[in-house]
């Protein structure tokens, strides 16, 4: 089939970047900065694509990231810091035990809708921050010592598999389901859609993929804590979604590697960052107001094979 | 007469203190294509609404198929044999017209989710068969040429006929239709009654039908229920309907004495 062979030609790119990074890495040509850099983005494109699918596909606004990314990274930390499991292992650990944390919160909160939806998520991923921060067995405020595992092979796959994953199931007949609880729930209902059941799916599928993202930033720094977990950090991973276009894949990710680059770059202007950052926002808004790739993916460029598309929340 | 396949049995609702719809019964045998009319504000939305499950019914009993319907949230009303369309059109705007049947026929297959993420052969197979007979709906609608437009972008009038498109992919028994010829000419209202005979003979359909055209519903319907102010006013043919006092007075208006 003309699709499955584009789909290997693109599994094929991606693995030709991987290869060559992990050369310069391993021959030394790129230092600890550059191959952190590396690192960040891939888990700053894992947090942006699961959140794609919560906001993007199924169009449930959820500012609450943040609390599923530090359930992944302090479960998976204990694993393999605290009771020395496999890092691999403790990964899959963090991510499972982050999805479950986003069915605990989906089920209540998702008959919620717009703008209570995202009080009541953010809500809750404070909820988790705060419990972190008085549980003494991680540190608590302090954080917790963690060890250094995450190498950029690890958040290479996990980027590969975390894309691969959502993008399959946003082309498939429950990702159609989930646009059309977006695009008009009550009109998804009366055609036979469990409207409940997608929201809540999209929900644990969106937080396994955060909590796998957490995984890897936990073991990418000595320590964490808490308060790396606050609602800025939510914001921030709503900022690549909405700046890359709600409903576009390739947008969020785009958006996820220059905002990760535009920020580390900026840390040498420490007092006029956040302005220009800040700018960097309102001009790309200003000018794309639906995002950077507005309802396209970079796909449709090419013009390969027809795809069930994202498409634009905004009317 | 032929098997009775949905029964209303004094059925209500009440917002708070408004009594939007009362007392309401009606019966529909397999097959039969039936009108139901009033005035603005009477309660026909309110009364697909109920029928639909998008609203439980405060008083009395939905009975469809043999199956009590009254606490169904929509789609399971939907899977038990009940598709509708809406009064003001609820397409799934960006997605495409092809995507848009898709949506309606997500029963048809039944790859997991798991089988889609890790693209097994059950998930082409399912894919492959959704498209076809997604493919065909739109061919009967005369809309497989647009299919991979996006829904928002077709002209009213073939937005209105998607709508039933979806709605038949969904694979009812009943088809309940808010008011198709909302904004239509006549030339288009005229095609679309066409086409309601055409499919509910080659889907063996039974439907009911809210309409403000009357030349459409007394053409094509052969038994009409008058709705006016939340309670049954009238029930017959079209015939008794035009000439029934009540009816007249609900549209029209009493007759000033004196």
């Amino acid at each position: 089939m003309k699709k499955s062979k584009v789909f290997w030609i693109y599994v094929a790119v991606a693995l030709v970047v991987y290869g060559i990074v992990e050369f310069l890495i391993s021959n030394g040509n790129l230092d600890m900065y550059y191959s952190n850099l590396f690192i960040t983005i891939a888990i700053n494109v894992i947090l942006a694509v699961s959140l794609h699918l919560v906001i993007g596909i199924t169009g449930q606004f959820s500012i609450g990231h943040a609390g599923f990314l530090a359930v992944g990274a302090y479960i998976s930390a204990i694993f393999t810091t605290n009771l020395g499991w496999p890092f691999p292992v403790a990964l899959l650990i963090g991510a499972f035990v982050a999805a479950i944390a986003g069915l605990i919160v989906g089920i209540p909160t998702l008959r919620l809708k717009g703008d209570y939806l995202a009080i009541a998520t953010l809500g809750f991923a404070e909820i988790i921050r705060i419990v972190f921060l008085n549980i003494d067995y991680v540190g608590g405020a302090a954080g917790m010592q963690v060890d250094y595992l995450t190498t950029w092979s690890y958040a290479f796959f996990a980027v590969l598999i975390t894309i691969i994953v959502i993008s399959n199931f946003t082309n498939s007949r429950h990702g159609r389901a989930c646009i059309a609880v977006r695009e008009d729930e009550i009109a998804a209902d009366a055609m036979g859609i469990n409207t409940t059941f997608y929201k809540v799916l999209a929900f644990a599928i969106g937080s396994f993929f955060a909590g796998l993202a957490g995984g890897l930033f936990s073991h990418n720094f000595f320590i964490i804590q808490p308060s790396q977990f606050g609602f800025l950090k939510s914001f921030d991973i709503l900022i690549y979604v909405v700046l890359g276009g709600l409903g576009s894949l390739s947008g969020s990710i785009i958006a996820a590697i220059l905002l990760t680059i535009i920020s580390l770059y900026l840390q040498d202007f420490p007092e006029t960052r956040m302005i220009i950052y800040s700018l960097v926002l309102i001009i790309v808004m200003l000018y794309r107001p639906s995002g950077l790739m507005g309802t396209k993916e970079v796909t449709d460029l090419f013009k390969f094979g027809k795809k069930s598309r994202g498409g634009n929340v905004n009317e | 007469m032929s098997n009775l396949l949905l029964k209303v049995e004094n059925v209500g609702i009440q917002f708070g203190g408004l009594k939007a719809v009362s007392g309401l019964n009606m019966d529909m045998h397999q097959g039969e294509l039936i009108g139901l009319i009033g005035p603005n504000g009477a309660g026909k939305t309110t009364s697909f609404n109920m029928l639909t499950g998008v609203y439980k019914p405060t008083e009395g009993v939905i009975t469809f198929d043999g199956k009590k319907t009254n606490n169904m949230s929509p789609h399971q009303v939907t899977k038990s044999g009940v598709s509708r369309t809406f009064q003001n059109i609820r397409l799934f705007k960006e997605l495409s017209v092809l995507d848009n049947v898709k949506v309606a026929n997500h029963s048809l297959a039944h790859h997991s989710v798991l089988s889609s993420i890790l693209r097994l052969p059950s998930y082409f197979s399912g894919e492959a068969k959704m498209e076809q007979q997604s493919i065909e709906f739109l061919k009967i609608f005369g809309l497989d040429k647009y299919m991979h437009e996006l829904a928002k972008n077709l002209p009213y009038g073939m937005q209105r006929r998607l709508e039933i498109a979806r709605a038949l992919a969904a694979k009812p028994k009943l088809l309940l239709l808010d008011e198709p010829a909302a904004g239509m000419n006549p030339q288009e209202t005229h095609d679309l009654m066409e086409l309601i005979a055409l499919i509910r003979e080659k889907f063996d359909l039974t439907i009911l039908l809210i309409e403000h055209d009357m030349g459409l519903v007394m053409g094509i319907c052969e038994r009409i229920y008058v709705l006016d102010h939340g309670q049954l006013i009238a029930h017959g043919n079209p015939e008794d309907i035009r000439n029934n006092p009540k009816v007249i007075e609900a549209y029209l208006g009493e007759e000033v004495t004196g």
